[in-house]
């Protein structure tokens, strides 16, 4: 099939960048879209052009790495997928397609489609773990977890980190992001012990970086495609709240 | 007489690495601060002995080509993680999770360690729990167990079929929370490039910063490699595509020996190649063939649909071959029975080359609720990708490259033969022989860098505290650098009209033809000779655009690339070499009349070892005899 493309290119974080617009004629609808815009590169290399970067890795939906906005969508059409995981069964002969990075100023663009997603990594390191030492710690079976309180911790574990609910959302919040670690401790003995200050240190990160607060408007959900729920939102901001209360996290910061 | 010193220690098998342990110098903590560690991959591996390093106080620098260490390919592993906790109470042990690896690989692993692996199995399970990673529970809360190939236990832990994100993630969070000490320092974004190694000794690294394209030196006393498998050399594998062996490669060129470089596992359960454009192949986990029964049609040919296909009418190869295991058996006899099927024209689906996967039984048997329950993502995923729905109709699945067991040789204190030169994890070759069992590979990259590397690399480090690292303007990092510059150069000045994609690609089907999963005297020659064709081609006609100071994304490809050509010879060479047929590796010369491996105990049990001697020079091989003191190695019968 032919597609009109229009993808955003920018040669380096300085660069202003623009969309440009390609045609690709031989596309499939047997392709992922990843194994399309694979497709555009080699075109653009036989025309001596710089093909378009884009963070991919696993190409299987688990490692987080792709990460960009397909008509205006993160990860584009389809629910609770990634955009290696985006068939080009979506599309039809004749369509154009824009492509453009995740737009929010906590992730810098770094190259076309590659942006910095670091202030994840700062928001993991502000308390996104459990405080345990290697080898200090007691045998599996000692702390028994609750069936349906083990998935639960599950689910909001399943995060891979891409951020698309930042990009989503109209204040480039990182809420979900954040929830789904804090819930994942929370409803874990293990980790429910820091689970107030936790979830106080890595939320004081969010808002430092720039992050936007909560828009209340679900969009972060809706484009999860790990379809991280709302749920861990409200478990995050009883946390918080218990936090304020005790000023226990406060005066600790 | 081999140069290979495999520091195996005396005593009773059950007592080596305790003995050991206690015997390992000892860095003082002032001594600690002072020594410096690169650390090079985030996986599983990495992550865990980056994370153990730093919190026993020594510095360590970590380095990955991806955004973030949670990208690691580990976060793909699905099916589960061996521990030999016996939990289900059916008579588990390290001695019996030790036996069935050591059988699984074929005998041609080493016992040692492969006893200290199921030794220190038990801890990590204790270890990622404390971290929060939400093992399966039971109603009672306590842990749940699941079954995996050639093992007649239950001794799998898991988190759905997702257990290689929880349990790389939390051993990414462990790293996290050193990096937030300050004990840890993350460098990603980096491709190493080359291993800096003077008076005997390796010094540092070299690294391409994948944003600002600048070089970069970094120094230490050691340096871990964590850097994973090579499985992409078929181009069409189960593993992330930027995965590669082009950080082992630059260790054998310095000096250390690659091992058994032809083992490479070929998982039975894939989603079959749909089309030409297919840039990568997904795996259905094994821990599906717990419940999943595999068949193709009796007739050759059958066109009928699945479900019309009566009972009667169908082979259930695995179980009429192997009743004993059935549908468990190992993954490289799943493999070639799969292959066999189809090969003699009873395979399904378009191509002839996939067979069934079915869940009918199970389903009527356990109720939908549990089945989905069980594999519901992994169900999701067959769906998004074939659009076929697995509760209805049976997957199809067919072999794909996996996992590789060779890599860079180790001793027993995970050092290789360059001095201060280490490895860990799947980049290693130590634990698994010629056939790796189903989730015994995040057990063995977690216990490498929790339990193992943490000591053995105090063993060294203890000798060097009146060192400091050498400086990064030493001549010698200074070469390397230029080295490394000169290849980029090399490469972007080829200018000819073919993309490293292409020729990935080309290289990938030259493998899987000749070095897949049968391989003969014959093809093994011609894939040789159409390796080094090939690589020719690509230093005459590469073609790169863009420049070498930004982010280029062809030029990090075409760097792995340039690398696989040399472990695709090095593979097809020691497949050569290797004249028996054992686990993973089957030479059509040597089987049985009903085509079971013929392994060669008299002559091949040896760990074959390569040794770099320049650019196309022939590699000399070194043999580390494997000696079998506890267990007498037996014909490997899953029937
Ligand atoms: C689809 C799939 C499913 C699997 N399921 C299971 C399972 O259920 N159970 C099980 O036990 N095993 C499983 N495995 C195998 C297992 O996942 C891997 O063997 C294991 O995770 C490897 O871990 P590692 O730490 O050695 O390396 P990896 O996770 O491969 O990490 C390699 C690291 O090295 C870095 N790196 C590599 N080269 C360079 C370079 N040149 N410069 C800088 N950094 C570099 C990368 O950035 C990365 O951080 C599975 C494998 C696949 C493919
Ligand atoms: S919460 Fe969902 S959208 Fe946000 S980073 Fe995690 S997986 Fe991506
Ligand atoms: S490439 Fe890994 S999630 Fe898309």
């Amino acid at each position: 099939m032919k597609l009109t493309l229009k993808i955003w290119r920018q040669k380096s974080p300085k660069d202003e960048g623009k969309f440009e617009t390609y045609q690709l004629d031989n596309a499939s609808q047997d392709m992922t879209f990843l194994e399309m815009l694979d497709a555009m590169n080699e075109k653009l290399i036989s025309e001596d052009k710089d093909p378009v970067a884009f963070e991919h890795d696993c190409r299987e939906g688990i490692c987080g790495s792709c990460a960009m906005m397909i008509n205006g969508k993160p990860h584009g059409p389809g629910k609770e997928i990634t955009t290696c995981q985006l068939n080009m069964k979506a599309f039809k002969d004749g369509d154009t397609i824009m492509v453009e990075p995740w737009r929010t100023n906590s992730f810098p663009i770094i190259k076309d489609l590659v942006v910095d997603r670091s202030a994840f990594e700062k928001i993991m390191e502000a308390g996104g773990f459990i405080d345990v030492d290697v080898a200090a710690v007691p045998d599996a079976n000692a702390y028994p977890v609750e069936k349906h309180k083990a998935e639960e911790a599950f689910d909001a574990a399943e995060c891979i980190g891409c951020g698309a609910c930042v990009a989503a959302c109209k204040n480039s919040s990182a809420m979900l992001f954040v929830a789904a670690k804090v819930s994942q401790y929370a409803l874990l003995p293990q980790g429910k012990i820091e689970g107030v200050q936790r979830a106080w240190n890595m939320l004081m990160k969010m808002d430092e970086l720039g992050f936007g607060s909560c828009a209340n408007t679900g969009a972060c959900e809706t484009e999860c495609p790990k379809g991280i729920s709302l749920a861990h939102i409200a478990r995050l901001n009883r946390e918080f709240i218990k936090a304020g209360f005790t000023k226990l996290a406060g005066e600790k910061r | 007489m081999t140069v290979l010193d495999s520091k195996i220690p005396e005593g009773p098998l059950a007592d080596k690495w305790t003995n050991h342990k206690n015997s390992l110098k000892l860095v003082s903590p002032a001594n600690k601060k002072k020594m410096e560690i690169i650390m090079v991959g985030t996986g599983v591996a990495g992550a865990a002995a980056a994370a153990s390093l730093g919190q026993m106080g020594y510095k360590v620098k970590v380095f990955c080509y991806q955004d973030s260490p949670r990208r690691a390919h580990s976060v793909a592993a699905q099916g589960g993680i061996n521990a030999s906790k016996n939990y289900r109470n059916d008579n588990d042990s390290d001695y019996r999770l030790f036996y069935d690896m050591l059988k699984g690989g074929d005998f041609r692993a080493r016992e040692a360690n492969v006893y200290r692996a199921a030794e220190v199995s038990n801890s990590i399970i204790d270890q990622l729990t404390a971290q929060g990673v939400p093992f399966a529970r039971e109603y009672g809360g306590t842990l749940a167990t699941r079954s995996f190939g050639g093992v007649q236990v239950s001794r799998t832990f898991y988190a759905s079929g997702q257990t290689g994100q929880q349990v790389l993630l939390g051993s990414y969070t462990a790293l996290k929370r050193q990096i937030a000490k300050g004990n840890v320092t993350m460098y990603s974004r980096r491709q190493m490039l080359d291993i800096v190694v003077k008076d005997g000794q390796t010094q540092g690294i070299v690294c391409r910063n994948l944003v600002t394209g600048e070089m970069e030196r970094y120094a230490a006393h050691a340096v871990v490699l964590a850097t994973g498998g090579y499985g992409t050399i078929y181009f069409l594998s189960t593993l992330a595509v930027n995965a590669s062996g082009a950080a082992a490669y630059t260790a054998y060129k310095r000096g250390a020996f690659f091992a058994n470089p032809s083992f490479i596992q070929i998982h039975p359960s894939c989603i079959p190649q749909l089309n030409e454009y297919q840039s990568k192949l997904t795996l259905m986990s094994e821990s599906l063939r717990n419940d999943g029964r595999v068949w193709v049609p009796k007739e050759k040919g059958d066109k009928r649909k699945p479900g019309d296909i009566p009972v009667e009418e169908r082979d259930y190869y695995l179980e009429r071959r192997y009743p004993a295991f059935g549908n468990l058996v190992p993954r490289d006899i799943a493999s070639r029975a799969a292959k066999e099927r189809c090969d003699a024209g009873y395979g399904v689906g378009e191509t002839g080359y996939a067979v069934y996967l079915d869940f009918a039984d199970a389903i009527k048997a356990q109720g939908k609720k549990t089945i989905k329950a069980k594999y519901g993502n992994l169900f999701d995923l067959y769906q998004k990708i074939t659009g076929e729905n697995p509760y209805q109709q049976p997957m199809k699945i067919y072999p794909a490259g996996h996992y590789t067991m060779g890599g860079i040789w180790v001793d027993y204190n995970l050092m290789t033969t360059v001095p201060g030169l280490f490895a860990i994890g799947e980049a290693n070759f130590s634990d698994h022989g010629a056939n790796r069992l189903g989730a015994s590979s995040l057990m063995q990259g977690s216990g490498d860098g929790y339990f193992i590397l943490p000591y053995t690399i105090g063993g060294y480090l203890a000798d060097k505290i009146k060192s400091k690292p050498l400086s990064t303007d030493d001549p010698e990092f200074e070469k390397v650098e230029n080295e490394a510059k000169n290849k980029i150069e090399r490469l972007m000045n080829i200018k000819g009209n073919t993309s490293p994609l292409a020729f990935h690609k080309k290289l990938g089907k030259i493998m899987w033809d000749h070095a897949g999963m049968a391989r003969n005297e014959e093809g093994l020659k011609k894939g040789l000779k159409e390796v080094t064709d090939l690589e020719e081609e690509f230093y005459k006609d590469l073609k790169l655009t863009g420049d070498t100071s930004s982010m280029n994304q062809p030029l990090e490809k075409a760097l792995r690339v340039a690398a696989s050509f040399e472990i695709s010879r090095l593979m097809l060479r020691d497949a050569l070499n290797r004249k028996e047929s054992c686990g993973a590796h089957f030479r059509e010369e040597y089987q049985t009349e009903d085509g079971e491996a013929m392994r060669n105990d008299d002559q091949y049990m040896y760990v074959a070892a390569w040794q770099y001697k320049g650019d196309g020079k022939e590699p000399v091989l070194h043999k580390e005899e494997l000696k079998f003191e506890f267990v007498t190695p037996t014909k490997r019968s899953y029937k």
